[in-house]
C-alpha cells in the first residue's frame, strides 16, 4: 500500500516531549522515570509506525461502535448525593466544601 | 470444565426445591476463601457479614413464599472496578484506596434484585490495566489452577473467584480481552457482551468506548442467565442498547447445525501448538454437529493492536485526571494546587497506569493527534469493515482466547510490548464493539485450560451462545 | 437593567486612524430544572453542595445523560440568533482545575448545535453570531487568606459544586463590533431576546449571564491585529468601559513601539483597568477529543421547525411593530424601553380602544415603569385621557396631573377627574387676548423677541401661563407668538 497523505513520518519522541506530557497528564516523574517512560515510549511508538503503511485518506474515523443517536432524559429533578456521605470521603473537607491549596492562578 | 463446583442453575434450584438454603451454599463459599484465599489473592474486600445477612434475609422470603428473582442465593463476586455503595471500591489502586462510593453501579443494583448474594470486590490490574492482575496495588492473583501462574487479566480476580469456588459467578469489565483472556487462563467461561448491552454507569471507566461488563461462569447455560440478569437498556447510560437483552437461556439447546463457522485463513504468528491443536478440535467438533468451516479473512488484524493501544490510553488519559486528590481518594498535600496534583497522582498510580497515561496524554496533545489518535480511529474503522465483509459469509468466527495458556507470574513484566501481544484475538472486538465470548475446551502445555473464543456481530448474542453450548457439550 | 441602545452615542474614537475590532463570547445559564448531564437542581443561592450527584462530582462510574430541555432551550436561542440548527456533537476539553470536576468539560467543539447566526444593532449594523453551542458550568471557588480574597496570594480555597454541571450557551460573535457602544448594544440586544424566549434569567449580577470580551486594534483596512481577552466583566456598563480602556491601552503599547501579547486580561471595575491574567502558552493543549460517553445530537427538522413555530415575537420586530403603530423612531428610547418592559402589547390596546397611539405611547413610558407587562388600568381610560389632550380639552400639565391619579387609583375616568379638577383648555380667543395683554405689558421683552431673541419668549409665556392659571396650552401660546412675530 502507498503512503496516505495524512501518514507522514510518525514524530519522534524526546525527553523533552516527555516532560512535557507529564507535566498536562500531572504526574510527577522522577528523572529515573522520565529517562524510563522516554525509552519505552519510543519503542511502543516505533512498533505503533505500523499503521503509517496503510492508506487511509478515505477512511472515515470511528471513535464509537454505533451510530446511536439522541438519548436525553427529561428535565426532572431526582434526589441526589447525601452531602456529609460524600464529604466523609473527601480529604479535605471544611464548612461543607472541599479544601484545596491555593491554586496561584486561574486553571492551572 | 469445573465440575467439581455447582453452577449457578443447580444453586438456584436447589435453592428454590428447600434442598439447601442460601445461607448454606453462601458458607460454603466462604470456607473455600478461608482455605485459599491467602494463597490465590482473588478478592480487594471479602463482604461475608453483609453476604450473611442477604442470605438470611432471602432464606427467610423464600420460606414465606416471596418470589426472590432468578439468582436467589446465588453467591457473586463484583470486579472492584464496579461501585459498591458503602463498600470500598479501589480499581486496585492506591489513589482510590478506601473509597466508599455513595451509589451503586446499575450491574450491582441488577443482581441484588434478582436476589443474588455479593460476596466481594475483585483483584484487577490497576484500572484494568494489564493481562495479568500483576498490577494490582494490593498484589498479583494466582492462578488457581497453577498458583505460579498469572489468573490472566485485568479481571484476574473475577476468574479466579470462580476458578477457585469463593463465588457461583462473578462479574468482570473487558476493554481489551480482561473478561475473556483470563476466562481461558483460568478454564472458565467468559463473556463480553455486545457494546452497549450491559449499562456501564458505575463501572469505574477505562476506555469509555471500548469497556464493557460481562459475566464468568462455570457453564454457558449460567452465564446465559446472568447475561439476562445484567444486560438490557438503562437511561442512566447514554450508549446503552436501546432494546431487552435477547433470550439465552431459551436457545442453548439448538445446536449449531447449517451454521457457518469461520477459520481465520492466516493466523497470527506467536501461538502455542497446543492452543492451535485444540482450536482444530473446536472446529471439528462444530462440523461433527453439522456446521460448515468457511476460511476467512480479516486483513487488518495485525493492526488492531496499535489502535488499541492508541484509542485505549487517550480515552483513559481522560478518564483517569479526575483522580487529583480534590474530591475522594488519596491526597498527597502540597503548597500548591498544581504540586499537589502532581505529588497525588505520582504516588497514587502505579508504573503501568502511568504508562498508559503519558501515551494516552501524548496521543491526543496537539501536533500529534492526527499521527496518532486519529489515524487509530481509521484503523478501527478498517476493522469493523473487515468483520463486516467476514459476516457475509460465516455467523461466527472461532479464534484462539489467548495465544498461550497461562504463563508464569513475572514472566512478561518487564517489556510492556510483550504483554500487550496477549490480547491479539481479544482486542478486534472492542475495536467493533461486537460480542464475543471464551469457552474452555480442554488443556494444553502444563495441562493448563486452553479457551475457545467465539467472536459474534453486534447483538449476535444468541449465535454466539448456541455455539458455546455446542463446545461445552463436546469438551 | 438599563438598556444601552437607546442611549446618545459616547463610542470613543481612537486616535491616528486606530479602530477598534471587538468580539463577544458571552456564556449564559440556560433556565431549566435540572442539570446539563444530571438530575440534579440547577438552583442559584444553595447551601455549598447540596445539588450534587454522581455526575456533577465526577465520581468514578458516572455517566452523562443530555437534558432534553437545554437541547431545547439552546434550539430557541440558536433560532432567535438566526442561527442554522444542525446535528452536533460534544468533545471532552481536558485541563486541571479544582473546579472542574472531571478535569474536563464537556462541550461543543467542531460541530456545534448553532450555527451562522446574525443579530441586528440600531443603524442596520450586522454583527455575525458564529456559533452558540452548548456546554456544562463548573464549579465555583471562594479564596481564603492571603490580602483580599483574591485567587492570587490567598492560602486556600473552598469549592462548591452546585454550579457545576448547570447547562450554558456559550455565543460567539464574530468580530464585527466596531466600539464600545456597538457592544454594549449587543449585550443588551442578547439579553432582551434571551429573556423573551424563556432561554435564561441573563442576570449578569448573579452570572447567569457572563462575558468574555475579544478586544484587539488596528489601523482601518489593516489586517486583524493581536488580540486580548477580557474576563470578569459583569455588567453592561463594564463592557463598554473595560473596552474602551483596553483599547487605548493597546494603541498605547502600539504607538509607543511594543507589540501586543495575546494573553487573557481580567478587568478590575473598580479600579477602570484591565491587568494580565495569563499568557497564553504552549502549555494551553486542550487534548479536545469527542465524548465517548454521549451519542450525536440531530435533533432533526421537525423537531427544530416546531420549536421555530413556538417563538414569540422577538424584540426587533415587536419593536417595528409599536414603531409602526406610534409613528416612533424604531430606534427610540421610548420603543426599547417600552418593548422591554414588555408593554407594547398593552399600548396596542390602548390603540384598539380608540387611543391616539403615540400620546399613549408616551404616558406608559413616562407612567408605567412600575406596571410590569400587563398594566392593571384598563385600556379604555388611558384611550380617553388621550383624546382629552389630542383634542385640546386639556394641557400637557393637566393631562400628566390625570394620568398620575388614573395610575395611582389603578384606573378612572379622565372626563371625569378633568372635571372634578377644573381642567379645562382656554379657547383660542381667550388665550389671543391673554397674548396680546403680555406683549402690551411686556415691550421690551417682546422687542428682544422679535429682534431673533427666542429666549425672550420664555417671559412672555410664562406670564400668559400665570394669568390663565395654567389653562392655557403651551403649544397653543408658542404657536400664537411666532404668528404675530410673523
Amino acid at each position: 500500500m502507498s503512503p496516505s497523505s495524512d501518514a507522514k513520518t510518525t514524530p519522534k519522541i524526546t525527553a523533552q516531549v516527555v516532560a512535557k506530557v507529564a507535566h498536562l497528564a500531572r504526574l510527577d516523574l522522577t528523572e529515573a522515570e522520565l529517562a524510563l517512560m522516554t525509552t519505552q515510549l519510543t519503542g511502543m511508538l516505533d512498533h505503533f509506525g505500523d499503521i503509517d503503511k496503510l492508506d487511509l485518506s478515505a477512511v472515515t474515523p470511528m471513535a464509537q461502535p454505533f451510530p446511536i443517536k439522541n438519548v436525553y432524559r427529561e428535565d426532572v429533578v431526582v434526589p441526589g448525593l447525601d452531602r456529609q456521605e460524600v464529604l466523609d470521603n473527601a480529604p479535605a473537607p471544611q464548612d461543607g466544601r472541599f479544601r484545596v491549596p491555593p491554586s496561584n492562578g486561574s486553571e492551572s | 470444565m469445573t465440575s467439581e463446583f455447582v453452577s449457578v442453575v443447580d444453586i438456584v434450584g436447589s435453592i428454590r426445591e428447600g434442598k439447601t438454603t442460601a445461607s448454606a451454599v453462601l458458607e460454603q463459599h466462604l470456607d473455600r476463601i478461608d482455605m485459599r484465599e491467602t494463597e490465590i489473592h482473588a478478592f480487594n474486600h471479602v463482604m461475608a457479614e453483609s453476604a450473611r445477612a442477604n442470605a438470611a434475609s432471602i432464606d427467610a422470603d423464600l420460606k414465606a413464599g416471596k418470589e426472590r428473582g432468578p439468582l436467589a442465593g446465588v453467591p457473586i463476586a463484583l470486579k472492584d472496578n464496579m461501585c459498591t455503595r458503602g463498600v470500598p471500591t479501589t480499581c486496585s489502586s492506591k489513589i482510590l484506596e478506601g473509597w466508599k462510593p455513595p451509589y451503586d453501579a446499575t450491574v450491582a443494583t441488577r443482581l441484588q434484585q434478582a436476589g443474588a448474594v455479593i460476596v466481594g470486590k475483585t483483584n484487577l490490574d490497576e484500572f484494568a490495566m494489564g493481562s495479568s492482575t500483576e498490577n494490582s496495588a494490593f498484589g498479583p492473583t494466582r492462578n488457581p489452577l497453577d498458583t505460579s501462574r498469572v489468573p490472566g487479566g485485568s479481571s484476574g480476580g473475577s476468574a479466579a473467584a470462580v476458578a477457585a469456588g469463593f463465588a457461583a459467578a462473578s462479574l468482570g469489565s473487558d476493554t481489551g480481552g480482561s473478561i475473556r483472556q483470563p476466562a481461558a487462563l483460568c478454564g472458565v467461561v467468559g463473556v463480553k457482551p455486545t457494546y452497549g448491552m450491559v449499562s456501564r454507569q458505575g463501572l469505574v471507566a477505562f476506555a469509555s468506548s471500548l469497556d464493557q461488563i460481562g459475566p464468568f461462569t462455570h457453564t454457558v447455560a449460567d452465564a446465559a442467565l446472568l447475561m439476562e440478569v445484567i444486560g438490557g437498556h438503562d437511561p442512566l447510560d447514554s450508549t446503552s442498547l436501546d432494546q431487552p437483552v435477547p433470550s439465552l437461556t431459551a436457545v442453548l439447546g439448538q445446536g449449531v447445525k447449517g451454521m457457518r463457522i469461520g477459520r481465520l485463513a492466516d493466523m497470527p504468528d506467536g501461538c502455542e501448538p497446543e492452543v492451535l491443536a485444540r482450536l482444530d478440535a473446536a472446529f471439528a467438533a462444530l462440523k461433527a454437529a453439522g456446521a460448515t468451516i468457511v476460511d476467512i479473512a480479516l486483513p487488518s488484524l495485525s493492526y488492531c493492536l496499535t489502535a488499541y493501544y492508541l484509542v485505549a490510553p487517550a480515552e483513559a488519559s481522560s478518564n483517569l485526571a479526575r483522580y487529583d486528590g480534590v474530591r475522594y481518594g488519596l491526597r498527597v498535600e502540597s503548597a500548591d494546587l498544581i504540586s499537589m496534583y502532581g505529588a497525588t497522582r505520582a504516588a497514587g498510580f502505579g508504573a503501568e497506569v502511568k504508562r498508559r497515561i503519558m501515551l494516552g496524554t501524548y496521543a491526543l496533545s496537539a501536533g500529534y493527534y492526527d499521527a496518532y489518535y486519529g489515524k487509530a480511529l481509521k484503523v478501527r474503522r478498517l476493522i469493523a469493515n473487515d468483520f463486516a465483509a467476514a459476516y457475509q459469509s460465516c455467523d461466527v468466527i472461532l479464534t484462539p482466547t489467548s495465544p498461550t495458556v497461562a504463563f508464569p507470574i513475572g514472566e512478561k513484566t518487564s517489556d510492556p510490548l510483550t504483554m500487550y501481544l496477549c490480547d491479539i484475538f481479544t482486542i478486534p472486538t472492542n475495536l467493533a464493539g461486537h460480542a464475543a465470548m471464551s469457552v474452555p475446551f480442554g488443556t494444553g502445555a502444563h495441562s493448563m485450560p486452553v479457551g475457545v473464543q467465539i467472536l459474534a456481530p453486534a447483538l449476535g448474542e444468541p449465535t454466539m451462545f448456541r455455539v458455546a453450548a455446542e463446545l461445552e457439550r463436546a469438551s | 437593567m438599563s438598556n444601552a441602545s437607546s442611549a446618545p452615542s459616547h463610542a470613543t474614537v481612537l486616535p491616528n486612524g486606530w479602530e477598534m475590532v471587538i468580539g463577544l463570547e458571552v456564556h449564559v445559564e440556560l433556565d431549566t430544572k435540572t442539570k446539563l448531564f444530571s438530575a440534579s437542581p440547577n438552583h442559584f443561592g444553595d447551601e455549598p453542595n447540596t445539588n450534587i450527584d454522581p455526575v456533577t462530582l465526577g465520581l468514578p462510574g458516572a455517566l452523562p445523560v443530555i437534558n432534553r430541555r437545554a437541547v431545547e432551550l439552546a434550539i430557541r436561542l440558536g433560532l432567535a440568533l438566526n442561527c442554522t440548527v444542525q446535528a452536533s456533537t460534544f468533545h471532552r476539553k481536558n485541563y486541571f482545575y479544582q473546579d472542574l470536576a472531571k478535569a474536563y468539560q464537556i462541550t461543543q467543539y467542531d460541530q456545534p448545535i448553532n450555527i451562522d447566526g446574525f443579530m441586528m444593532l440600531p443603524g442596520d449594523v450586522r454583527i455575525g453570531i458564529e456559533r452558540a453551542h452548548l456546554e456544562e458550568d463548573t464549579g465555583k471557588s471562594t479564596h481564603f487568606g492571603g490580602t483580599s480574597g483574591r485567587i492570587h496570594g490567598s492560602d486556600y480555597s473552598l469549592v462548591d459544586f452546585n454550579r457545576a454541571g448547570v447547562p450554558l450557551v456559550e455565543i460567539v460573535s464574530r468580530p464585527d463590533i466596531r466600539n464600545a457602544d456597538q457592544a454594549r448594544q449587543y449585550v443588551s440586544e442578547l439579553r432582551s431576546i434571551l429573556l423573551a424566549v424563556g432561554a435564561s434569567d441573563a442576570k449578569m449580577e448573579e452570572g447567569s449571564m457572563r462575558c468574555d470580551v475579544n478586544v484587539s486594534v488596528r489601523k482601518a483596512g489593516d489586517p486583524f491585529g493581536t488580540r486580548c481577552e477580557i474576563k470578569n466583566v459583569n455588567s453592561i456598563r463594564a463592557v463598554g468601559k473595560a473596552i474602551d480602556y483596553e483599547a487605548r491601552r493597546q494603541v498605547d503599547v502600539l504607538e509607543s513601539g511594543g507589540t501586543i501579547r495575546q494573553e487573557t486580561r481580567h478587568w478590575d471595575d473598580a479600579e477602570g483597568r484591565t491587568h494580565t491574567l495569563r499568557v497564553k502558552e504552549d502549555a494551553d493543549d486542550y487534548r479536545y477529543f469527542l465524548e465517548p460517553d454521549l451519542v450525536l445530537l440531530d435533533p432533526g427538522a421537525e423537531w427544530v421547525e416546531s420549536i421555530r413555530a413556538s417563538l414569540p415575537m422577538l424584540p426587533a420586530a415587536r419593536r417595528a411593530r409599536l414603531s409602526q403603530l406610534t409613528g416612533a423612531d424604531k430606534e427610540s428610547e421610548a420603543v426599547y424601553v417600552i418593548v422591554e418592559r414588555g408593554q407594547d402589547d398593552y399600548v396596542q390596546l390602548v390603540a384598539d380602544a380608540g387611543g391616539e397611539p403615540a400620546r399613549a405611547l408616551v404616558y406608559v413610558q413616562q407612567a408605567f415603569s412600575e406596571a410590569g407587562a400587563n398594566p392593571v388600568v384598563p385600556a379604555k381610560d388611558l384611550a380617553a385621557l388621550t383624546l382629552l389632550e389630542r383634542d385640546a380639552k386639556v394641557t400637557a400639565t393637566q393631562a400628566k396631573t390625570i394620568l398620575s391619579e388614573i395610575v395611582a387609583n389603578g384606573g378612572g375616568d379622565a372626563v371625569a377627574i378633568a372635571a372634578a379638577k377644573g381642567f379645562e383648555a382656554l379657547d383660542t380667543s381667550a388665550v389671543e387676548a391673554m397674548v396680546d395683554a403680555a406683549i402690551a405689558a411686556q415691550p421690551d421683552a417682546w422687542a428682544k423677541y422679535c429682534g431673533g431673541e427666542e429666549k425672550a419668549m420664555g417671559a412672555l409665556v410664562g406670564a400668559i401661563m400665570k394669568s390663565s392659571q395654567g389653562k392655557a396650552d403651551g403649544k397653543v401660546v408658542t404657536a400664537l407668538l411666532q404668528k404675530k412675530r410673523g
